[in-house]
């Protein structure tokens, strides 16, 4: 294959580059075309050499870029060849022309196998390197077998076993099912222990993929991986070959490190002890030197090497060793170094809170934001967005403010969202965010997206205090000169809902208003318009008495749309002309809109959808995802419906309601809302009869629904996708007419809260309360949090607890006022004093605009919180079974209308309760002992046992004995498990079981706690 | 995992291109114009890691002759930077004190080595 025995290549190749222009080079191209293709058109006379050459012809005039739509077969056709020559130019062209989906494969298929299964080495390599550059489903369904045989095979060299590693993973990302985990586990594990490092390198890719998707079955592999490290990191038996620049393979040492962040924890304290001496080593053995590739080696591995540190949650001199790391990392010249710095740093800030330490760099991480290299700007800003939060973010929102002035086009968009992010999240208060917000738009105007303004109407509407001051600030705004379009369009949306607040000040007037805006008219597009149209209503609105002078110009302005070729601004403008002239019910029409309803901001949810694909899952991200599971969910601000936060802008959601309609209900005036938008502020019953009102003289002309809808999709039509946002405006009105409704049953809830200690106890639109619990003998510690998830604070918030007389129970300070979004935590201390099943009930009230919320929640300091599992041998159990004879300690019951469950259920249902269920001690299969401790401040821990016997005929009855040293511990537990067995708290709606028995007359029931709780 | 090998000059020629995700042809184009002016004109002190739509090209300058490799978000960069590093010294290895001539003569030599 020497290059003269390819002459006609050579001299073509030659001939391509001599070419002096394009389509010189076109022309040449397209005549040795021309030649191939009449060439393979008689195949008769083609040598398998000239086929090969001119074969490799079309893959060089392809990789120039022309087209080549013919010799596919041709190429295909060469692998089947007998000699290696050309079964290689057939393998190699191959791989470069055709990809997974083209039908020409299926044709090699079964040379390929014949290649993979047969003796000759070379030629399984060929093939290996085929199916593992090109994948495909097809290839993995038929050869993945013989793959696999050939990677565990003791006969095949090593260079065969490599490939076939490779190959195996092309394989398994296709289609994961070719690798049947059961029995590749073992295999996999043994393939760890090879020496040959080529393969282990193979093996240990093919591991990374398997581990990121299911390390459970993989755990074997976690101690070899561990010596793997060790081996290299020690250069034990390294040979030469594998050495680069004096570091053991540092490919194979990253790729392990990958594979182990996928195991959540390394639990063997041994192999961690091991693996720990390792990572020190690197971290603290890896120094700058001058060689750049012995540099760049050395460090791959010591961020690898940071990543599995992070990943392990090591101990905090560790930790506070890496940041330190990548503390100097930031700070160095060398740009690659000072990436990975940042970008490492960034993903630290997601997984242990380091965060104070990190916010010493701030000032350096500011100056990489103004580094000449986008890539390094990139990493800081999401550094810098991600580290932000309330104490610093008044610093960096300015600074990314400052820099969006300069930055760079590509990066703007990214900047500008991100900026309005953080100020929606972290905003001190809400004057600020409305300053940044118009900044932002002032300065990268075209980098907004509709979202970050929609939002910002939102806010300024939904906060009564903010609404002069945004007013104000948009009035200076429209002062400049030049400004951006969607600036027009956010002012004169603002100061035509909320100009009037201003009117006494000098150059507010209406007149004085409307000239501003008006203005910018001629400078605007079309999309503008509607909203200037809109404004100019409202300020007509807002004009009393009338001036006849800007009546006049406001109306010519309609005149003048009423024939526009656009829809919407004609609608807009003869809408408008019609209602203007109704005098008095204009006000009641066009009056303020109402707030929206709470949603997830956009913003927030375009920055998630930001989503990367990756061949592995991120090992961090799988990390994250597993906290956020076992994590309370309190913060959690989503919507339950997700309803997307398409801005309502329109103020036009009113236009459809025909004036007709108003006029024909003169009474109701001066209360009716814009249309459809009747808001849940409306408690009081007479505007419920007008909302019942309103919706009848509606039905008449067809379905609420349908009408309402029908203007917000022409209102949305330029913004898309309404429909879903139309749906949530309309909740209020068929739903929830007047009160705020709970989200998800309370009661199942409450239960769930009783069998884990973490989660949500109350929901609805507004607020979010999350309980956290801990519990140590007959104390307890809870932390209410009370997650607000509007965009205006909640006010007059109350949170009483009442107790029952057997709990001591004692709530810090609750604050009166939830800040927007915020979170507030009050922790709650319990004190058990003796045995008693009442429960304590958590009087929760607060308001939001003119609602009044008045909630009553049971708090699940439930008896069996109080109860510690304890596993009693039988020496224990029998003397003490014995010694608690008879009433009162002593009591025994039998149980009718059991909810039948399987033995085993009930087991598992008793150990939930913390009641240690302890096979064996009762001969008798049917019979059910456990035991618990429980802990009071009377009865101090005291030894509880429990003997079920069950009827295998009749699953409904059971007969019970429970025993303590106490008559009432004895009484109440018995009284609670039999509440458990009777009605299964889990089935929803049933709180008390119909069997239940009536409440025992304790003298706790006179307590108020214990009287409400019986009523919940 | 790397998505594609691509090497190409200064010019944008490129020398040889190796993908290992189905692409058509026409967007296999779109991709190689785009990483060339993506790095052409990235300064020498620069990092050696541009972000590429939603992955990342890892790439070095020999002489007129860029490598890159175009790798998951996720990935070690620095690992794959020394990737290209040993396939250069196996070219050097191969051809003997290796220049893009050699490449652009040997492409199908060049091919059977990643």
């Amino acid at each position: 294959m020497a290059l003269s025995g390819m002459r006609g290549l050579s001299v073509f190749i030659s001939d391509v580059r001599n070419c002096q222009n394009k389509e010189q080079e076109r022309l040449r191209v397209d005549k040795e075309l021309g030649n191939v293709r009449t060439r393979f058109k008689n195949e008769k006379g083609l040598s398998p050499y000239e086929k090969k050459k001119y074969v490799w012809k079309m893959l060089y005039i392809y990789m120039l870029g022309y087209d080549v739509d013919f010799g596919h077969m041709e190429a295909v056709s060469l692998i089947s060849a007998p000699k290696y020559p050309e079964k290689q130019v057939g393998y190699i062209v191959t791989a470069c022309l055709l990809n997974e989906n083209h039908d020409f494969l299926r044709l090699a298929i079964n040379t390929v196998r014949n290649d993979i299964i047969g003796r000759n080495e070379t030629f399984q390599c060929l093939a290996l390197t085929l199916v593992g550059n090109i994948g495909g489903r097809e290839f993995a369904e038929s050869l993945a077998a013989d793959v696999q045989k050939l990677l565990i095979s003791s006969s095949c060299r090593p260079l065969v076993r490599k490939k076939a590693a490779l190959c195996l993973l092309r394989l398994y990302r296709k289609n994961p099912d070719v690798v049947n985990v059961d029995g590749w586990a073992d295999r996999m594990a043994q393939l760890l222990d090879e020496r040959d490092l080529g393969v282990l390198t193979s093996s240990m890719s093919l591991l990374v993929a398997l581990v990121s998707n299911n390390h459970e079955a993989y755990w074997s592999c976690l101690p070899k991986c561990v010596k793997t490290l060790e081996r290299l990191a020690r250069n034990q038996d390294i040979p030469q070959e594998y050495t680069y620049y004096g570091i053991p393979s540092p490919w194979l040492q990253v790729k392990t490190m990958r594979a182990l962040q996928y195991f959540p924890t390394v639990e063997d304290p041994n192999t961690r002890r091991s693996l720990f001496e390792v990572l020190q080593r690197i971290l603290m053995g890896t120094d700058v030197v001058k060689n750049v590739n012995k540099n760049n080696a050395s460090h791959a591995v010591l961020f690898e090497a940071l990543a599995l540190v992070m990943h392990l949650d090591a101990e905090k001199e560790m930790m506070s060793q890496c940041v330190a790391l990548l503390g100097k990392f930031i700070a160095v010249r060398e740009p690659n170094i000072r990436y990975l710095g940042l970008e490492n740093m960034t993903r630290m800030l997601m997984v242990t809170d380091v965060q104070d330490i990190i916010k010493r760099h701030q000032a350096q991480i500011i100056t990489s934001l103004k580094d000449p290299d986008i890539s390094i700007r990139r990493r800081a800003l999401d550094l810098l967005y991600g580290m932000c939060d309330v104490s610093n973010a008044k610093d960096i929102v300015e600074e990314l403010l400052q820099y969006l002035s300069s930055a760079d086009f590509a990066m703007r968009e990214e900047l500008s969202l991100k900026a309005a992010i953080l100020a929606e999240k972290f905003a001190p208060d809400l004057s600020w965010y409305v300053d940044v917000i118009l900044q932002l738009i002032d300065k990268a105007g075209d980098f907004v997206s509709d979202d970050i303004w929609f939002r910002v109407v939102q806010f300024v509407t939904n906060n009564e205090d903010l609404q002069s001051y945004a007013a104000a600030k948009a009035r200076e705004y429209l002062n400049k000169p030049a400004i951006h379009e969607t600036m027009v369009k956010v002012s004169a949306y603002i100061l035509g809902e909320y100009g009037h607040l201003l009117a006494r000040r000098p150059g507010y007037s209406p007149k004085e208003l409307f000239t501003i805006i008006h203005e910018k008219h001629p400078t605007v597009s079309t999309s503008t318009i509607p909203i200037l149209l809109s404004s100019y209503a409202k300020i007509l609105m807002h004009t009393q008495p009338p001036e006849p002078e800007l009546q006049n110009q406001i109306w010519t302005i309609f005149n003048k749309y009423e024939s526009c070729i656009d829809v919407e601004i004609q609608q807009r403008a003869a809408e408008y002309f019609a209602l203007s002239r109704k005098g008095a019910s204009l006000m009641d029409i066009l009056a303020e809109m109402p707030k929206f309803p709470e949603r997830q901001s956009a913003l927030i949810r375009k920055a998630e959808d930001a989503e990367v694909d990756t061949a592995e899952q991120s090992a961090i991200k799988l990390r994250a995802q597993q906290q956020m599971s076992t994590a309370l969910v309190v913060t959690d601000q989503r919507p339950p419906n997700g309803m997307p936060a398409q801005p309502s802008i329109g103020p036009l959601s009113l236009v459809k309601v025909p004036s007709e309609t108003v006029d024909s209900n003169p009474g109701d005036q001066g209360l009716t809302h814009p249309n459809g938008v009747v808001y849940k502020e409306d408690p009081q019953p007479p505007s419920q009869d007008i909302i019942g009102d309103l919706l009848g003289t509606l039905s008449i002309e067809g379905p609420p629904g349908a009408v309402a809808q029908s203007p917000q999709s022409a209102t949305y039509e330029a913004e898309g996708a309404p429909s879903a946002a139309d749906a949530a405006a309309l909740v209020p009105v068929g739903e929830e007419s007047g009160s705020v409704q709970p989200i998800g049953n309370i009661n199942e809830r409450f239960y769930a809260l009783c069998l884990k200690d973490s989660g949500v106890l109350y929901e609805d639109p507004n607020i979010q309360i999350g309980i956290k619990a801990e519990w140590r003998a007959h104390q307890g510690r809870l932390v209410l949090f009370l997650g607000n998830k509007n965009t205006a604070s909640l006010g007059s918030v109350q949170a009483l607890i009442l107790p029952p007389t057997h709990l001591k129970m004692e709530l810090s300070l609750v604050p009166e006022t939830i800040p927007p979004r915020a979170q507030v935590q009050c922790p709650l201390e319990v004190m058990n004093l003796r045995p008693s099943r009442d429960v304590a009930v958590l009087d929760f009230s607060y308001k939001f605009g003119p609602t009044m919320v008045n909630v009553k929640l049971r708090l699940p300091a439930v008896l069996n919180k109080f109860l510690q599992p304890i596993t009693v041998s039988p020496e224990e159990f029998f003397p003490q079974w014995r010694s608690l004879s008879g009433p009162p300690l002593k009591l025994q019951e039998v149980v009718r209308g059991v909810r039948p469950l399987p033995l085993p259920e009930m087991a598992n249902l008793f150990n939930t309760y913390r009641l240690t269920v302890c096979p064996g001690l009762d001969p008798n299969p049917n019979n059910l002992v456990a035991s618990t401790t429980f802990y009071s401040e009377t009865t101090r821990a005291m030894l509880c046992l429990v003997r079920i016997e069950t009827d295998p005929a009749d699953r409904t009855q059971l007969r019970m004995t429970v025993a303590s040293g106490d008559p009432t511990l004895t009484f109440e537990l018995k009284e609670f498990i039999k509440e458990q067995l009777v009605s299964i708290p889990t089935a929803p709606q049933r709180p008390q079981g119909p069997a239940a028995p009536p409440p025992p007359v304790a003298p706790a029931s006179q307590d108020p706690g214990a009287l409400l709780a019986g009523l919940l | 995992m790397i998505r594609f090998i691509l090497l190409q000059n200064r010019q944008g020629k490129t020398r040889l291109a190796k993908y290992y995700v189905p692409l058509e042809d026409s967007e296999k184009h779109k991709v190689e114009y785009e990483v060339h002016r993506l790095v052409v004109n990235r300064d020498p002190k620069f990092t050696n890691f541009v972000e590429f739509r939603t992955h990342k090209v890892i790439y070095r300058r020999y002489a007129g002759l860029f490598f890159s490799l175009c790798v998951d978000i996720t990935d070690n960069e620095l690992a794959y930077l020394e990737c290209i590093h040993l396939f250069v010294e196996i070219l050097d290895h191969f051809f003997s004190n290796v220049c893009e001539l050699d490449l652009v003569f040997n492409f199908h030599k060049v091919l059977v080595l990643p």
